[in-house]
């Protein structure tokens, strides 16, 4: 038990990264994914609860969402607003074509020794530490929320830039969590799907062409190649209307091909995880992926 | 009688060969529903192939004057089977296609002339606003076998002959 410090250490800081561990899922559910025309646009309530699509734990920072249109171009969210359990946001939808709208954040945390003490490398919740306050010792700050000191607060760096020259034992893990939902202003277009970095989702069957008497293929890429392996778990929202939470646990195939049959018409949440060794940042020993996304099934 | 039809049906039959599908036509019934809140509903019907390929709308009636903030092509999606095999990347107002909305009745609308022989399903789609929505199959096979179905609450009879 010598190293039950570190173990709870990584636990926490495993439970402190911005995406939620496995029980809070993150979600972004919005009015509709498919529009006719350019006129109008869609409002979204975006969350981290246990249930899906049901906000009763915390609502989602709307800081860093950003809305892609068709053509590329970047644009901002309007009326965004956060209330006690979800935020809200509404995006015009102003071009023909497939738009992307959410977040796509990626950090470095771990651990490294310095002088035989223990320090901690990011895993602040919320904001990051403010700059230009030094290297290690000078972010001073609460790296949780209140009533959970688990660290020395004055061993803590926010970035794996921080981590001075003497450290030994420097043990990182790189985190890229992406939470995109699709809305498609009449015919449908598959520009924003693709960027050739990280875990992406590439349409087979298309987001905006999803009917729950048609089982939907998607492609799975890592860095823009297949991605087999790829474990996918797929929930219908609305558990609290039925027994179970009816979660359907996937594996993308060999060509990181994933076919998922609907058992009704709904809104699904869908949270695909993949971890490789092929981090950004050097020193990082792997980095965990995960890419979620909301999807709108019709009826038939 | 008998001497005039015999005789009438090689022309007929010639007729057909020579236009395939000149003189097909879907007839669509728009019930009567009596409600308080009553709207005529966005209809559209199509074509699809049995052996796959792209869809082709005959016809599709929705609010066209309407404009505005909200203009009447904002609830075409609403029409969602319509919408996602073809409605999405139709041109509108689209020529011998789209037109308003009708009232409670029955319509005939000649099917395309120049259809490639084969099977087809024909499709016919009702959403009316406060109210259902409804889809209504019929197959058939151009030139020849016309076909009849009949929807429950938002649709009547769609009979192709």
């Amino acid at each position: 038990m010598r190293n039950s410090k570190l173990f709870i250490a990584t636990a926490a800081l495993a439970a402190a990264i911005a995406s939620p561990a496995s029980a809070h899922r993150q979600w972004m559910l919005p009015s509709t994914t498919i529009l006719s025309g350019t006129h109008g646009g869609v409002t979204v309530d975006a969350a981290a609860s246990n249930d899906l699509f049901y906000p009763d734990h915390r609502p989602m920072g709307l800081d860093n969402v950003t809305v892609w249109a068709p053509d590329g171009s970047e644009h901002e969210i309007g009326n965004p607003a956060t209330g006690r359990y979800r935020s809200t946001f509404d995006v015009a939808i102003d071009q023909p074509g497939t738009w992307k709208i959410g977040t796509d954040q990626s950090m470095v945390f771990g651990s490294f020794k310095l002088d035989g003490e223990t320090w901690r490398v990011g895993g602040f919740r919320r904001r990051p530490p403010m700059a230009g306050q030094g290297g290690p010792g000078g972010n001073a700050g609460p790296g949780g929320p209140a009533g959970r000191p688990r660290f020395d607060p004055s061993h803590v760096v926010a970035s794996a830039a921080e981590i001075p020259a003497g450290a030994t034992d420097v043990k990182l893990s790189e985190r890229v969590s992406r939470n995109f939902i699709f809305v498609t202003a009449d015919a449908p277009t598959a520009t924003v799907f693709k960027t050739g970095k990280g875990l992406e989702l590439e349409p087979v069957t298309h987001p905006a062409s999803l009917v729950s008497n048609e089982d939907a293929r998607f492609r799975f890429l890592v860095d823009g190649k297949p991605a087999a392996g790829v474990e996918v778990t797929v929930i219908p929202g609305g558990k609290q209307f039925r027994e179970a939470e009816d979660a359907q646990k996937l594996t993308t195939g060999a060509d990181g091909m994933l076919t998922v049959t609907w058992p009704v018409a709904g809104m699904y949440w869908l949270h695909a995880t993949l971890t490789d060794n092929h981090p950004s940042e050097p020193r990082a020993s792997e980095r965990r992926m995960s890419y979620t996304t909301t999807l709108e099934v019709l009826a038939p | 009688m008998k001497s005039k039809v015999l005789p009438s049906v090689p022309l007929l039959a010639a007729g057909v060969i020579a236009t395939p599908a000149a003189a097909a036509t879907v007839s669509v019934t728009i019930p009567r529903i009596n409600v308080a809140e009553y709207h005529k509903p966005y209809v559209a019907g199509w074509l699809e192939p049995v052996g796959g390929g792209a869809a082709r709308t005959v016809f599709v009636w929705y609010d066209v004057k309407k404009g505005g903030r909200e203009p009447g092509t904002k609830w075409l999606a609403d029409l969602r089977s319509w919408w996602r095999k073809g409605g999405r990347s139709l041109q509108l107002p689209a020529d011998g296609v789209s037109g308003a909305t009708r009232a409670p009745g029955t319509y005939r609308i000649p099917l395309p002339d120049n259809l490639p022989a084969g099977q087809y399903v024909l499709k016919v789609e009702a959403a009316r606003e406060t109210g259902g929505r409804e889809l209504v199959s019929v197959p058939i096979t151009v030139p020849g076998k016309g076909g009849s179905a009949s929807g429950k609450t938002e649709l009547g009879a769609v009979t192709v002959r």
